[in-house]
């Protein structure tokens, strides 16, 4: 009660405190006017009067800073954020603020790191006092307290700080916790723009961020990426196909930075996918709907383009996001259609694009401005949307034109009429500068189609007498550029334009009349002079670019009519020749010696006629828009089409696509995920999923304390038996299994195990026998049942050639779940042995069974569907090339011996570098079985490696050997007919060896 | 990215400033001033406006300008989400975003914008993560806190930013379990002269109020997803499982939020719950106008239309207007020229109407134009494109929760040309 009494008390004061410091304020301020009046350098006075008044001011904050309550930090800390905010200074605070770095309350701590990161650049060496404090937190266990330590050390822009956080940032990002991590990709952007030179160390953070698998930290790091070595796309490669397939899950803000990252680099990888189209357009659609037999003539004329799978995988990838709540993120992916997609895939975007019409107006203004662009080289993609671009008395001006931008691109023969339609209730708009514009627009549709151009002229003669100056000026223009496409039927408008000239005020507008009237003087012989005439009378009182046309009327009607206008053009020509405006004099004197021909005047004199009235080239009247394409859509400098400090231009397309094969990588696996269930059984990732899996992560950061290295090396230790690793393998269905149908596992487990030993005698044993399982169904996607698959590489139980695969089914949900069987598969010729269907599974319960898969050796997925009573699910396993082999046995000699046949085309071979910890041939071994289920040859030489395997489906040989070099390089040969496994192999094994 | 925040009031003073990069003097704003004083609305300022070192990118809500500062190319629709996202959360957090409210709460503002942009880069959007780092403000909470010295900023560390489904906090507990579900649709439509349709579409938004606890996992059908051109979903929605059934799955945020929002396919012809008879007329040479305006209902399945307004932007020449409603109130104001009338709810029976005369300026010449006339309007129980949800489930847990769901149909932007 008391405590709470004396803070209100304490409050109030304050309050009365701050109103007195108010009403001080101002006075104080009238007698620092007065002081700079009289001081000699008037702004130190201000500046000591400052400090004057706010030391008055601040006293009480410092001692609130000082005192031992946290209430009354707090209360401070609130009212300095409060200065801060208005952007007054409180730096003189900073000894008192500083000091509270280390407090408990976390609203204290975080308004001290709110003034920290203002403040500390201007007070560098007081800064320090806080860095220690940071430094501690980097180290502590809850990974928040790491991430904000981070953040706000990495802030502080102080130079003499930057190696303290060079360390802070390679150690982050090496963090379990990927909230970390993302805050290390953050650092990197702000170290970087505090010490340029650091720029190599941060790249090799960066790559290695770039590495990352969890969707926390892509968008950051590359954003990182981007400001600090867009142009090292070589580090984009290996995780192309990563960043594609996270994509959909990583946060919106990183899709975006993503999204645009990847536009640039597809354009530097990938070929054009629009050559191909313009054949297609030729073809006239006809191609599409006819025959099979023309379609293939036609393909075998050019050579077709096929799209890299990769290519195909980026647009696939980011078509969900047209979905996306997010603007920025629509936007982003259409430019990505638009610069990447072949021509006819871009139209999917258009939907999406109108649908983002209906946002905020500044969002409108962004889509409207990038619609107008697309939709000059585009009409097709939005004329079904026309009347989604028709104007809105309450549209904001820029909105209006930038809609009336688009329905002139849009317009052609068939929705013209619809369009000047109207366009009449536009020119009629309350809003002159729209109406305007209007009347531009109708302007350009008119040369644009010559249907309508004798219907536009007409209406816009008549808004000739338009009330409205404006109008009647921009009509005058208007026809002027008409007129000089088709001048020679127009006398009529011309006179009637004459007529007008009396009451237009507008300099433009007259102006143009008068060059009309000269350069169509031989059309109205009548006219002309006297208008002439009258422009004499008023010429001083004209505005220049009306007195420049009249010049120029002078002369065009002195070459014609010398004998009516000679006294006229010579009166108006002295009164040029004396005129305030350079211009004027300047262009009064060229005429004079062009057209009056006196003994100085040169050759020119002859050619007068033919320069001043030769025939001009009709003014084309083009979008605004014309060139904004050269910028990428949806930036910054498309926007504003200027080129924005930092644009990164958007590449041609290669004319030779680059090596694809950069792009590839292996599917790397943490030596710890193979650890034959000795700890908890992790969860795999799985791409089908909607949701990624960060359970990973979250199991490492409670095992934080045990350490990585352990793990893997307990796991490398109970690996290296093989027995024993078989017997788990026996044992987990057991484990997991469910009372019910014991009898049909028993049996199973039997054979199998019969199998394993007759197996024994023949085939070398896998001395590896690797227990990953790969996620087959979701339970969410799954209504609760999940499944999940393991291949057991032993020979599959019901034909040869068949590949054993092992499937838990898990049921998730809260009822039992009944007759659990395949249904369809695809392709249909797809050879299954499916399991028995299984009546029923209680909650809770799992079941183990097992399929036998022919591949036909090829990592084809194959894709069925499991189903039950009531659903069907989608599902598909697709085997690692390792899978698809079976050990074989045979002695060096034998190996040689086949070796020597599989030479030539047969063989493939790379020297590879590999792990120091993998030299060992317990090791090598180890890693080699991990990937391939073949068998070891025992070997006389200590350095050759061989090991002998068949496929599954074909029986074909696989031989690889393994030939040891010095410091750790090493020549790999595979000898197989089956060429295309053998790279694959190559590629896996090579991957698995060169990690420790 | 994002440089520094600045909030600047309709009378043109900056009253709050952030900057998350070193410091941008406020002097970068004149030229921001400059580009008001050339608008001659507030909604006329360009969004983007380029200055000599700095974008300035803005986006104007509740009569208050947020002033981004960029400093190299960035799409300037990230920046503007963003800024439309802040003022979204910050409507959240004080019920409105004003001026005043913003002043009053300084500090959580300040906290807001922290956790949200780090470097210029957002990070914590999310109106679920940011209410477990910064507790919104209430009476009670504010109270409280003066008394004990507690703080706003939450105790423990936000869980949602590293779990799968970032949009929903953990650990939520409720004792009535309750799901409601707003169908509202928004007709945009252009009507002529004649009364004849231009262009009509519908817009739709699925607007949730979601208070389970727990983690629940939701499905929800409608009864024609066909109708359904073009949606765009709430991060929640499993966009796959929409491409192949057409329903919509998801474990929802906790609160208020947008679930889906629509577009009815333009081929199906919308059906116009109002028409409006018009007569408003300008002789020439006479000072004086007619204006006679009828509202009555078509197409509504039987339901009230309520809530009318209708409103009208008046040629300058008006001076006044002098005008008879037959019920409701009508006001109009002399200097902006805006006339509005304040229906209420149509009776079939009795339909309203607005005569009676306006005096223009002596001697204008007559109006080239007639005004366009605004219409607003709600038609409860309804949806106009005839979206119907199926159902509802929940799996995921145990209990059994409240559901309900509401449709309404709106006037959008709904114009009578006159």
């Amino acid at each position: 009660m008391e405590v709470g009494f004396s803070v209100g008390a304490v409050r109030t004061v304050l309050a009365s405190a701050e109103n007195l410091q108010l009403t001080l304020k101002t006075e104080l301020s009238q007698e620092e006017q007065a002081l700079t009046n009289t001081n000699s350098n008037p702004k130190d006075a201000e500046k000591a009067g400052l400090i004057v008044f706010s030391g008055l001011r601040n006293e009480d904050l410092k001692e609130m800073l000082e005192s031992n309550k946290e209430s009354h930090k707090l209360e401070a800390m609130k009212r300095v954020v409060g200065l801060i905010a208005k952007g007054k200074n409180a730096s003189e605070l900073f000894p008192a603020v500083v000091k509270n770095v280390a407090s408990k309350n976390i609203e204290l701590k975080k308004l001290v790191y709110v003034y920290l990161v203002r403040y500390a650049e201007e007070q560098q060496d007081l800064a320090l006092l806080s860095i220690s404090t940071f430094q501690r937190a980097l180290k502590d266990p809850n990974q928040f307290i790491r991430a904000s330590a981070l953040r706000v050390l990495s802030s502080i822009r102080v130079p003499i700080i930057v190696p303290i956080m060079m360390l802070a940032i390679k150690e982050a990002a090496a963090d379990l916790s990927p909230y970390v991590r993302k805050t290390s990709a953050h650092a990197i952007q702000k170290l970087y723009s505090l010490d340029a030179d650091q720029k190599e160390q941060l790249i090799e953070v960066i790559e290695k961020l770039l590495k990352d698998k969890s969707t926390l930290v892509a968008g950051s790091v590359v954003m990182a990426f981007e400001e600090v070595c867009p142009d090292r796309i070589d580090l984009i490669h290996k995780n192309y196909r990563k960043l594609c397939n996270l994509l959909v899950d990583v946060e919106e803000w990183g899709q975006v930075v993503i999204i645009s990252m990847l536009t640039r680099y597809a354009r530097t990888q990938f070929t054009s996918p629009w050559k191909e189209d313009a054949v297609f357009d030729e073809n006239n659609e006809k191609a599409f709907y006819d025959s099979d037999s023309e379609e293939k003539k036609g393909q075998t004329e050019s050579k077709p383009y096929i799209m890299d799978p990769d290519h195909r995988l980026l647009l696939r990838n980011t078509k969900p996001l047209l979905q996306s709540r997010n603007t920025a993120v629509v936007m982003s992916v259409a430019q990505l259609y638009w610069h990447l997609a072949p021509k006819h895939e871009v139209s999917i975007v258009t939907k999406s694009l109108v649908r983002l019409l209906r946002s905020h107006r500044e969002v409108q203004y962004i889509v409207l401005q990038n619609i107008a662009t697309m939709s000059i080289q585009r009409k097709g993609m939005f004329e079904p949307f026309m009347k989604s671009f028709y104007v809105r008395s309450t549209d904001a001006t820029h909105i209006k034109t930038l809609k009336l931008e688009i329905l002139t691109n849009l317009a052609n023969e068939a929705n013209i009429s619809t369009i000047l339609r109207e366009f009449q209730t536009y020119v009629k708009s309350q809003d002159k500068a729209f109406a305007a514009a209007t009347i531009q627009a109708i302007g350009r549709c008119a040369t644009n189609i010559s249907e309508v151009t004798d219907t536009c002229l007409n209406g816009l003669v008549l808004l000739l007498s338009n009330r409205d100056e404006t109008v009647v000026a921009e009509s005058v223009v208007v026809i002027k550029k008409l007129l000089q496409t088709q001048p020679t039927q127009h006398s009529e408008i011309i006179k009637h334009m004459a007529k007008l000239f009396d009451n237009i005020t507008v300099p433009m507008a007259r102006a143009s009349i008068l060059w009309l009237m000269g350069e169509y003087c031989e059309r109205v012989p009548k006219i002309a002079p006297d208008v002439l005439r009258k422009m004499a009378k008023t010429f001083t009182t004209e505005e220049d670019i009306v007195k420049l046309q009249t010049v120029n009327l002078a002369a065009k009607l002195y070459l014609t009519n010398s004998k009516q206008t000679k006294l006229l053009t010579q009166y108006i020509l002295n009164l040029g020749k004396y005129d305030q405006n350079y211009d004027i004099r300047d262009r009064t004197r060229f005429i004079r010696q062009l057209i009056v021909p006196n003994e100085k005047s040169g050759a020119l004199n002859k050619y007068a006629r033919r320069i001043l009235l030769a025939p001009k080239p009709a003014p084309v009247l083009e979008s605004a828009f014309k060139d904004r394409d050269r910028f990428q859509l949806g930036t910054l400098s498309h926007s504003l089409n200027i080129k924005a400090t930092g644009y990164q231009e958007l590449s041609d397309w290669p004319a030779v696509a680059p090596d694809q094969s950069v792009r590839n990588v292996e599917v790397i696996e943490p030596v710890k995920e193979w650890a034959p269930l000795v700890g908890k059984a992790k969860q795999p990732k799985s791409d089908d999923k909607f949701y990624s899996d960060e359970e990973e992560e979250k199991d490492e950061e409670e095992s934080e304390s045990s350490g990585s290295d352990d793990s893997s090396s307990s796991s490398s230790s109970s690996s290296s038996s093989s027995s024993e690793g078989l017997f788990y393998d026996f044992m987990l269905p057991c484990e997991l299994h469910d009372t019910d149908s014991t009898s049909l596992l028993s049996l199973y487990l039997f054979i199998n195990l019969l199998l394993c030993l007759s197996a024994q005698s023949q085939v070398t044993t896998p001395s590896f026998s690797p227990v990953k399982t790969y996620e087959l169904l979701h339970h969410m996607s799954g209504k609760g049942l999940a499944a999940k698959y393991h291949f057991p590489r032993q020979p599959c139980l019901y034909q040869p050639n068949m590949v054993a695969v092992q499937v838990i089914l898990t049921n998730c949900s809260d009822h039992s779940l009944e007759e659990i069987h395949i249904g369809d598969r695809s392709p249909a010729s797809l050879n299954i042995h499916c399991f028995n269907t299984i009546e029923r599974l209680e909650p809770e319960a799992s079941v183990t069974v097992s399929m036998g898969i022919d591949f036909s050796d090829s990592t084809q997925a194959a894709n069925f569907q499991l189903c039950t009573k009531t659903d069907q699910f989608s599902v598909s396993i697709q085997p690692a090339v390792g899978e698809l082999l079976m050990p074989s046995s045979m002695t060096e000699e034998e190996f040689c011996k086949d070796q020597g046949k599989l030479l030539g085309m047969n063989e493939t071979s790379a020297t590879i570098t590999m792990a120091t910890a993998n030299t060992s041939s317990l090791a090598i071994n180890k890693q080699l079985l991990s990937v391939a289920n073949v068998g070891v040859v025992s070997s006389s030489q200590n350095n050759i490696h061989r090991f002998a395997g068949r496929t599954v489906s074909s029986g074909a040989l696989v031989l690889v050997s393994l030939e040891l070099r010095e410091s750790s390089t090493a020549l790999l040969t595979i000898n197989t007919e089956k060429s295309i496994m053998a790279s694959m192999l190559l590629r896996d094994l090579k991957q698995a060896l060169a990690m420790a | 990215m994002i440089h520094s925040l600045f909030l600047v009031n309709a009378s043109g003073d900056i009253f709050l400033e952030k900057h998350w990069k070193s410091v941008v003097s406020r002097s970068v704003c004149d030229y921001f001033f400059e580009a008001q004083e050339r608008a001659t609305e507030p909604e006329n300022v360009p969004p983007v406006i380029p200055t000599p070192h700095h974008y300035l990118i803005s986006v104007l809500r509740h009569r208050i300008y947020f002033v981004a500062v960029i400093q190299s190319e960035v799409p300037p629709l990230f920046v503007i989400e963003f800024l439309h996202r802040v003022v979204d959360t910050f409507q959240d957090y004080f019920g409105v975003c004003t001026e005043a409210a913003i002043k009053d709460n300084v500090v959580v503002v300040y906290e807001l914008l922290e956790e949200m942009l780090d470097n210029g880069f957002p990070l914590a959007t999310e109106s679920n993560i940011l209410k477990e780092l910064i507790k919104p403000p209430t009476i009670l909470r504010t109270m409280v806190n003066t008394i004990t010295g507690s703080t706003n900023v939450g105790e423990q560390l936000p869980t949602g930013q590293l779990s799968v489904v970032p949009w929903r906090r953990t650990g939520v507990k409720y004792t009535n379990n309750e799901a409601y579900f707003d169908v509202v649709e928004e007709i945009d439509a252009i009507i002529d002269k004649s009364g004849s349709t231009i262009t009509a579409e519908i817009q739709g938004v699925i607007d949730a109020c979601v208070k389970l606890t727990g983690m629940p996992d939701l499905t929800l059908s409608f009864m024609n997803p066909r109708l359904l051109d073009d949606v765009s979903f709430h991060p929640c929605v499993r966009f796959k499982r929409w491409e192949a059934e057409r329903i919509l799955s998801f474990i929802p945020p906790d609160g208020n939020f947008r679930l889906l929002s629509y577009h009815v396919s333009s081929q199906n012809l919308v059906a116009i719950p109002v028409y409006v008879k018009h007569n408003i007329t300008f002789r020439e040479g006479s000072s004086q106008g007619r204006f006679d305006l009828t509202l009555g209902p078509k197409q509504t399945m039987g339901k009230a239309v309520e809530s009318v307004l209708v409103s009208s932007q008046l040629p300058r020449g008006v001076l006044n207007a002098n005008l008879n409603p037959s019920q409701g109130t009508y006001t109009f104001d002399p200097v902006t020229k805006m006339l509005s009338w304040d229906v209420g709810k149509i009776n079939p029976q009795k339909l309203p109407s607005l005569k009676g005369t306006m005096s223009l300026q002596a001697g204008a010449s007559k109006p080239d134009e007639n005004p366009t006339i605004n219409i607003q309007f709600k038609i409860q129980q309804m949806a106009i494109s005839g979206l119907k949800v199926n159902r509802l489930d929940m799996y995921g847990e145990k209990y059994k929760p409240f559901k309900g769901i509401k449709y309404m149909t709106k006037a959008g932007k709904f114009q009578v040309r006159t």
